[in-house]
């Protein structure tokens, strides 16, 4: 995610303080909804009729058509096994409180270590030249190199060294490199809230008698988070996927479990519960983050905080 | 696919490091505490679990070589592999690598044979080869040879 104002300073030229020019942020206005079903600007009833009538017949036929193809038998088989998926689930399943130990521990700290590296990113003036150098190498380094590549450099290489009090732990080593590499992006994706505070804003907050850190902490911050949750919910959710790698170093966790499974039995159902695991916990997410921004909304049309 | 005949019956075995805690290990009781590793989807993946039982977690690797690393480095007490590829690992890939013993077979004999599509016709010509070389001491003597470290490397019983 980039935005206008690299390097710090902020941009003067950006647009006003209206959200909704800043590309990539959620939409603030509530009149604009995502038109699925519905072909034109103001559709009628009878469009909405014609719409759905023809969407069920589609999938009707769709799943017809599939389900009567010659290799179907096959496919459920090999796929959609439901003995296989009654004995493998719960053993995914159990194994996957791993993975959710594992990306929560990394998103809290993710969510903090970015955080820092942003703020660093966007402090004013030469002395913090270094600072900002830093952070900006931070993001370079760690969005470029493979999230798997830094788990095994981490989880094989750290214990390797053989040094005293460097802990072995599979999972130790996960939840760093993942912290490592999503940082990088969370860090990115903080700034561009931050570069879409108007310095208008910051202006206000000093000539009210704020310090420059008051005025970053009690006004841009707040602003900003609150502009960026849904893409936050983005990494977060890549975060969740990618801790799946962690079976690389030899730990069982949930894909680890489910190939165990599949390698002992030649069977893919095990692969297709445990991403149904992953959908299942992810659409509530993405519905969670809906409501936020819808009440989030609700509250600064009102009148409320802003 | 279809597979020929045995041309190498085979045992899993235990390596492990120069002073490691189960280097001296002689039965499975030994091994209940120790973190042992397996490449997935092998027979030796499977007598971890199914045989040796320990107490820890067994690691789980995509290939041999996750193994070795972390057997090298400390984080894994033993690897369980066949008895060949223990030779090479202890000769070649880790200096300081040791074969604790061979473990012995439970059920069904594991072997080394050639694989082959399912209704090859090769299969018979090659079981006819290995049949001649085992009924003239060939295959005995090759064994002998090149694996015969095999009676030296203790069993490690149940």
């Amino acid at each position: 995610m980039s935005t206008p104002g690299s390097g710090g300073t902020p941009d003067l030229s950006a647009p006003g303080d209206r959200p909704a020019s800043d590309p990539g942020l959620p939409p603030p206005s509530g009149d604009r909804r995502s038109r699925v079903l519905g072909g034109g600007r103001r559709e009628g009833s009878r469009s909405v009729t014609i719409a759905v009538v023809s969407t069920v017949v589609f999938f009707t036929v769709a799943a017809i058509l599939i389900v009567r193809s010659p290799g179907w038998a096959q496919i459920k088989q090999l796929f959609f096994n439901g003995e296989e998926f009654r004995e493998s689930f719960p053993d995914i399943l159990s194994k996957f409180g791993r993975n959710v130990f594992i990306f929560c521990t990394a998103e809290v700290l993710v969510l903090l270590l970015a955080l820092l590296l942003a703020v660093m990113r966007s402090l004013p003036g030469p002395v913090f030249a270094p600072l900002r150098v830093l952070a900006a190498a931070y993001t370079d380094l760690f969005r470029a190199i493979p999230t798997i590549l830094v788990i095994a450099l981490l989880g094989f290489g750290m214990p390797a060294l053989q040094l005293q009090g460097v802990p072995d732990s599979d999972v130790f080593w996960a939840i760093i490199a993942l912290t490592l590499v999503y940082s990088a992006y969370v860090a990115e994706v903080y700034r561009a809230g931050i570069d879409s505070i108007h310095p208008s804003q910051v202006a206000a907050a000093r000539s009210l008698g704020l310090s420059r850190g008051q005025a970053m902490r009690s006004v841009v911050l707040p602003q900003a988070i609150r502009r960026v949750i849904p893409p936050l919910l983005n990494d977060f959710i890549g975060l969740q996927k990618d801790s799946a790698l962690v079976a690389f170093l030899g730990y069982t966790e949930a894909l680890r479990q489910a190939q165990i499974i599949t390698a002992a039995d030649f069977n893919f159902t095990p692969y297709v519960a445990l991403a149904l695991i992953y959908i299942v916990i992810t659409i509530p997410q993405a519905r969670f983050v809906d409501w936020l921004v819808a009440r989030d909304r609700r509250r600064r049309e009102a009148g409320g905080v802003a | 696919v279809d597979f020929s005949d045995s041309y190498y019956d085979v045992n899993q075995a235990l390596v492990s490091v120069k002073g490691s805690s189960i280097e001296g290990a002689t039965s499975f009781a030994d091994l209940s505490e120790a973190r042992l590793g397996a490449p997935i989807g092998t027979t030796s993946y499977d007598y971890i679990i199914d045989n040796i039982q320990p107490n820890v977690e067994p690691a789980v690797y995509d290939d041999l070589n996750g193994a070795v690393q972390d057997l090298k480095s400390g984080s894994l007490d033993g690897i369980v592999v066949d008895l060949p590829t223990a030779f090479f690992i202890t000769a070649v890939q880790i200096p300081k690598g040791v074969i604790v013993g061979q473990f012995p077979t439970v059920g069904q004999q594991e072997y080394f044979a050639l694989a082959f599509a399912k209704g090859g016709s090769l299969v018979p010509c090659v079981d006819a080869a290995l049949g001649a070389l085992k009924a003239d001491g060939t295959l005995a003597s090759i064994q002998q040879e090149w694996l015969s470290d095999k009676a030296s490397a203790p069993v490690i019983s149940s």
